[in-house]
């Protein structure tokens, strides 16, 4: 089943075209890879998705994205809500400089108000759990997040985002800031919460994609070249553009 | 040529380095010597805890009590005035206001930091006070509020300046990670902008106040310099400036008055100094 469904999707950044009419259907409970050279406009893809690009000044956008059937372009999106459900992941990792424990109570902080104190802990707990950190951290949830290392960081944002209860993961290149080891950890965790969300992945590494994806989408230049189940696009990619791609004549 | 010419710049730098050093030194060890010469005929504590200042009485009184009060309270209610006013300018400015109307703001608190404090008092003078006066039925308006209200516009540039860059230099991708969890921008704002800049704004609120405790002539103008420790905001106060400026130029020099002057010049330096200090501690605590 479509959880988002985007079409004929075009943005502009003041007069540079950064989308291209993008049709593209990422699948509930998978991970779609989106791949292609630097400035193809796959981070713009991503971050349109959750509205974003808000942020940056002089963005246009066309075409519809719906999320669950409802179109989340145009003024009237309630964009606290979509963000809620539409949670995004950072290239770096960006704990608030905040404890440990405050980071992970944020979201129920700002989503429900007064929130009782065991109830908290539970939602602290679990949220640790789920990223598999519980066991490192538990001792010392009041020490600042900053102390944490890289990968510990991205973890905890991801066990951030979880605690919201969002449907879709948006992953903004997560692992391109850790060692190798890091990144096969938290290729594992995804791996894990691929059962409850939505995950879309955005990465300059093909091989990630072609691990951890089910389906995968290549941009080049702003436009959606190719897309479809992983295992086609690198085992017989329709496009001429694509086949270059992956067997590495350029990117 | 050219290596002698860059080595007499390179000492002539050096030079208006440690000058300004040399005049920190040689500024304080002039008014330790004035000023410690007060403590041979009055013992400390009688001095900064005696409650009455009557330096020409015989034999003087000099305790500074009532002037040290008259600072603090003055000092206490520009601060309440002026850091939640600055603070939620330097937000407005940093975060919410668009384009146009930043520049304005801008533009407007550097003009108020750039008006004469003497100028600020005569204001006062002839609008505040009687202001003050008619709304709480007062027999005169030269209150301590009053003179709190002034110095609230003489800190507020230094607070929303200091306070703004520090929001500035909150990392924008905390601001993204706020608002991709569904964070509203108040929320984004309080939660997490402000925390992270809090050394930042502690600092320029230290710096406001710091400018308050040392602001003479306003004070000095619309306070209406009693010598009595306040009971209340409401009435007239005395601060140690104010003290110092006023009776400088009538006391005589070498008698116990112009020495207790001089303490009170070293008063005001240790008390600026901590607060420069402490201000300093929070910036660098921040990198």
């Amino acid at each position: 089943m479509a959880k988002i469904v985007t079409q004929d999707l075009k943005l502009w950044y003041g007069n540079f075209q950064a989308l291209k009419s993008v049709n593209a259907s990422f699948e509930a409970q998978m991970i779609t890879a989106i791949i292609g050279p630097s400035g193809c406009g796959k981070s713009t893809l991503l971050r349109v998705l959750n509205r974003m690009n808000d942020l940056t000044e002089g963005v246009r956008t066309e075409g519809q994205v719906l999320v669950d059937g409802n179109n989340i372009l145009g003024d009237g999106a309630d964009l606290v809500t979509l963000r809620k459900k539409v949670g995004m992941v950072f290239q770096r990792p960006n704990p608030f400089p905040l404890s440990i424990y405050e980071n992970i109570a944020f979201g129920e902080r700002i989503h429900t108000g007064r929130v009782k104190r065991d109830v908290m802990d539970e939602i602290v707990e679990r949220g640790l759990k789920s990223v598999l950190l519980w066991d490192e951290l538990k001792d010392k949830l009041k020490s600042s997040a900053m102390s944490l290392s890289l990968e510990q960081k991205q973890r905890l944002c991801i066990a951030r985002l979880i605690a919201v209860k969002p449907d879709v993961l948006l992953m903004d290149e997560p692992c391109s800031t850790l060692d190798p080891q890091a990144t096969a950890r938290i290729e594992e965790l995804m791996y894990e919460l691929k059962r409850d969300y939505t995950i879309i992945i955005v990465t300059h590494s093909m091989q990630q994609a072609a691990r951890i994806s089910d389906d995968t989408g290549f941009m080049l230049l702003g436009e959606l070249v190719e897309f479809g189940k992983t295992k086609d696009i690198f085992t017989a990619p329709k496009d001429k553009r694509t086949e270059d791609y992956i067997t590495g004549r350029y990117g | 040529m050219r290596k002698i010419k860059e080595l007499i710049i390179e000492k002539l730098i050096l030079l208006c380095g440690l000058a300004a050093i040399f005049f920190v030194v040689l500024i304080f060890l002039f008014l330790l010597k004035e000023g410690l010469a007060v403590f041979k005929m009055v013992s400390p504590s009688d001095f900064m805890f005696g409650k009455s200042w009557y330096p020409i009485s015989e034999p003087p009184k000099l305790g500074i009590l009532p002037l040290i009060m008259g600072s603090l309270v003055v000092t206490f209610g520009a601060a309440v005035i002026s850091i939640p006013i600055g603070v939620g300018c330097a937000v407005y400015i940093a975060e919410i206001a668009p384009g146009k109307i930043k520049e304005v703001l801008k533009a407007g608190i550097e003009l108020l930091a750039a008006i004469p404090s003497v100028v600020l008092g005569f204001i006062g003078m002839v609008t505040l006070v009687p202001l003050v006066k008619n709304v709480w039925h007062l027999p005169t308006g030269l209150t301590a509020l009053s003179g709190s209200i002034m110095l609230a516009f003489m800190a507020m540039p230094t607070i929303v300046s200091i306070a703004e860059d520090a929001l500035y230099s909150v990392p924008k991708n905390y601001k993204e990670g706020a608002f991709a969890l569904g964070a509203t921008h108040w929320q984004t704002i309080w939660r997490v902008l402000l925390p992270a800049a809090s050394s930042g704004i502690l600092a320029a609120v230290m710096l406001g106040i710091g400018r308050v405790i040392g602001e003479t002539m306003a004070v000095m103008m619309i306070t209406g310099n009693a010598a009595v420790i306040p009971q209340s905001i409401l009435v007239p106060v005395r601060t140690l400036t104010a003290t110092v400026a006023a009776e400088m130029g009538e006391a005589v020099v070498g008698s116990e008055h112009y020495f207790a002057l001089f303490a009170i010049g070293i008063v005001l330096f240790i008390i600026s100094f901590i607060i420069n200090v402490t201000a300093d501690l929070f910036l660098h605590r921040k990198q």
